[in-house]
């Protein structure tokens, strides 16, 4: 049994990464949730939130702001509508995103509202927590 | 026949000519270089969105309740036409290239009868079909400003289009762009956004969509994953467009040096001829008037 396997994390930009993982945490819009090898083929969309990979025992995150992800048993990709490594995150980059979502919940039409109360929200959680 | 002097004023007037050219040229590739990559690396992306896409889409396709961005309107009655070009010219045929098949795609669903709305992205486009299509044209998207297409420029666009699709303003959206093969060859390409279209997955891949597990449901995901899918494509020719352009203009601009070097060549032969010429002349009639006396 493998104890790798093939985690992608592209942007419509570029491709962030490219390694052989051996977890990958990953924000389900449902709920987080660890990708590792074997994992049943799975899609879902992505809630604002940190990819945190842990390969060749080096643990990187990754902002995401939304997108999707699909994990079949040997490989994992995430993409992701912007995506940006931990490292480029700052107070800056989080007031901006949080006004976009802030942005998109107030011009919302009334079917989208829900979905974009709870973007706002998981924003402003993660906005918190970075401040924390 | 032109005197010395008019010679020399073209030639240096060519000359000056062939700086430019050569100097566009030169931006031309720097530019070129960029735009490549710049495609390459959306390229990832595009292609996983599509192979998803594509699963998926193979799998609620039979549903009555598939959203309409992939089933369409079910009429084709009203027809959206993009036509993507630069703002600039000085590029070859690239813009004529990209109007060229667009307008014969016009013609056709004209004659055909049907109603067609033209949205353009980029100046030269739209200033060749006002000529002709001047009351077809819905819209603009003004590029102009923006130095390097990003994610969000086509995001933008697309969130227009689907707008106009959900309002019902048409029923079938193509988008016109120039694929780039090479430098020298760049291919005007026609792509249908709405209805979304798909290669079928093929076998293996096929049955494996099947057994994916989706949170939420499949419908849920794929309401969600169109509009981008749609951005995506649109971004993706946005992308293959500013390479072609660059490409196009570069070996325009390569040619267009190359024809002032030849013209260059050309009158400086017709200079010194005509210099000799006067020197001889000279010549002759000082030696047949020594003679006379």
């Amino acid at each position: 049994m493998a104890d790798t396997f093939q985690f992608d994390l592209v942007s419509p930009e570029r491709r962030l990464a490219s390694v052989q993982a051996t977890r990958v945490q990953i924000p389900g819009s449902e709920g987080d949730f660890t990708a590792m090898p074997n994992h049943a083929p799975f899609l879902t969309t992505l809630r604002p939130g940190f990819v945190t990979v842990t390969a060749e025992g080096q643990v990187s995150e990754y902002l995401v702001t939304g997108g999707f992800a699909e994990v079949t048993p040997e490989a994992a990709s995430v993409l992701a509508e912007r995506a940006l490594p931990r490292g480029e995150v700052n107070a800056e980059v989080m007031a901006e995103i949080e006004a976009e979502a802030q942005a998109a919940f107030d011009s919302a039409p009334e079917e989208g509202r829900t979905a974009a109360a709870q973007r706002l929200r998981d924003v402003q959680a993660l906005t918190a927590r970075l401040r924390g | 026949m032109p005197s010395l002097k008019d010679l020399k004023v073209r030639i240096e007037s060519v000359k000056s000519t062939r700086k430019i050219t050569k100097a566009m040229q030169m931006v031309a590739a720097a530019k070129l270089r960029r735009a490549q990559e710049a495609a390459e690396n959306a390229r990832p992306y595009a292609e996983r969105m599509r192979a998803v896409l594509g699963n998926l889409a193979a799998s609620v396709q039979a549903s009555p309740t598939a959203p309409k961005l992939l089933a369409g309107t079910g009429r084709d009655e009203t027809h959206l036409i993009v036509v993507a070009t630069s703002e600039r010219g000085l590029a070859g045929g690239f813009n004529a290239a990209i109007v060229k098949i667009a307008r014969y795609q016009i013609d056709k669903l004209v004659a055909e009868g049907k109603t067609v709305k033209i949205l353009t992205i980029g100046k030269k486009g739209r200033e060749m079909l006002r000529r002709d299509h001047g009351k077809r044209l819905v819209g603009h998207v003004d590029l102009s400003e923006v130095k390097r297409v990003g994610y969000e420029n086509a995001a933008e666009i697309a969130r227009r289009i689907t707008d106009m699709y959900n309002n019902g303003e048409f029923d079938v959206c193509t988008l016109y762009f120039s694929r780039f093969q090479s430098v020298i060859s760049q291919i005007p390409t026609e792509r249908r956004l709405i209805p979304a279209e798909f290669e079928a997955p093929e076998g293996e891949a096929g049955q494996a969509a099947a057994n994916y597990e989706y949170e939420p449901d499949e419908e849920a995901i794929l309401a969600d994953l169109l509009p981008r899918g749609l951005a995506t494509e649109i971004f993706a020719a946005l992308l293959e467009n500013a390479a072609s352009e660059q490409g196009a203009r570069m070996s325009a601009m390569d040619n267009a040096t190359r024809n002032a070097g030849e013209m260059i060549d050309r009158l400086t032969i017709e200079y010194n001829r005509s210099r000799q010429a006067a020197i001889t002349k000279e010549l002759i009639e000082i030696i047949s008037g020594a003679e006379a006396l």
